[in-house]
């Protein structure tokens, strides 16, 4: 039980790495593989961000002078994933656009129809 | 079959990262450079915001590397879905009183909280990042509510490329006055003012003219192509 209680941010995240791995695995329909990666992504910031967390944590800002910088949480992970976060979306509307070509091409967004993607 | 491999492979992977897990502790502080950055940020950098201090000045570099990933993907995101035939309009309805209006309405106000958003990010939170999708969302209301308006291409190439080009020059200056790339050669004033912290604003206002104008160029394609 404490471990449940201590770790659950790395459950939830790893959890929603999981289930977007299961999806990519498993799904046919391309929408629903490009859902899945984005499920993923949000899981590996969700996980950057939970290890920079500190107990009782603040965000470290020095909004007034003389603020307690002692349980300030990590900056270096949130600096990571503030970036990761926009270029998840670049990456999701570029793989929209393939999926899109890729239906004008072959009129289905079925994988398994389609005989270059089938593995 | 397939989802038996499928659920088999992600047990062995989830038994491997539990593993690991038990190897880090959740609540205590790992990293050394983050308490330095912290306790020497303000003195060294000049922004409030530690999170800025990390991005744009220890990590401008990576910051520009990044910028410039997004760049390719809107790029590559142009040139797959941008068809040979020109000239040729899709129908649309108009949108109804209520989204027209309301969306004329917030436009403006959109703009204006996403530009305070990035003008302030040494202060507050936000950034570049942050106001340059605030300021993108603003576009995709108008791509909602007025469908015959179409945004310039060249603004928003000329917005997007100014901005590369500002956060560039900037980093070589630092160069040439200094001794390394994006150098926070300029005065770092009173912390907690609007008018501080060297090059940090400059370089965010920068970051999120060009992070607005590609994510805008990014929906502006999927409405318009695809």
């Amino acid at each position: 039980m404490s471990f449940l209680n201590s770790h659950i941010y790395y459950i939830g995240a790893f959890g929603l790495i999981l289930i977007g791995l299961y999806i990519i695995l498993v799904k046919h329909n391309l929408i629903k593989v490009i859902i899945g990666l984005g499920i993923l992504d949000t899981g590996v910031n969700l996980f950057l961000i939970s290890v920079g967390y500190i107990t009782k944590g603040t965000a470290p800002i020095f909004s007034r002078p003389g603020i307690n910088s002692e349980h300030m949480v990590d900056p270096v992970p949130q600096a990571l994933v503030l970036t990761a976060i926009v270029i998840g979306v670049a990456v999701l509307a570029l793989a929209l656009s393939l999926a899109i070509r890729l239906y004008q091409h072959y009129g289905t967004l079925n994988l398994r129809k389609v005989r270059e993607q089938r593995w | 079959m397939r989802k038996a491999i499928a659920i088999l492979l992600l047990i062995i992977v989830a038994l491997g990262i539990r593993l690991s897990l038990r190897k880090i502790p959740f609540g205590t502080p790992k990293t050394e450079v983050g308490r330095y950055y912290i306790d020497e940020g303000i003195e060294e950098t000049g922004a409030v915001n530690i999170v800025t201090a990390v991005v744009v000045n220890y990590r401008g570099f990576d910051t520009l590397g990044e910028v410039t990933v997004l760049f390719i993907a809107a790029i590559g995101l142009g040139a797959v879905l941008t068809t040979s035939v020109k000239g040729e309009t899709r129908k649309t309805q108009p949108a109804s009183l209520v989204l027209y209006t309301g969306c004329r309405l917030l436009f403006p106000l959109i703009f204006v909280f996403g530009t305070y958003v990035f003008i302030h990010g040494h202060l507050t939170p936000g950034g570049g990042f942050q106001g340059g999708a605030i300021i993108a969302s603003g576009f995709l209301l108008i791509y909602l509510g007025c469908r015959e308006r179409k945004i310039s291409r060249v603004g928003s190439n000329l917005a997007d490329s100014l901005g590369g080009l500002v956060f560039v020059i900037i980093g070589l200056f630092g160069l040439v006055l200094g001794s390394y790339f994006l150098l926070n050669f300029l005065p770092k004033g009173t912390a907690n003012t609007l008018v501080s912290a060297g090059i940090i604003p400059i370089i965010y206002v920068a970051i999120g003219f060009k992070v607005g104008s590609e994510l805008t160029s990014i929906i502006g394609s999927l409405i318009e192509e695809g």
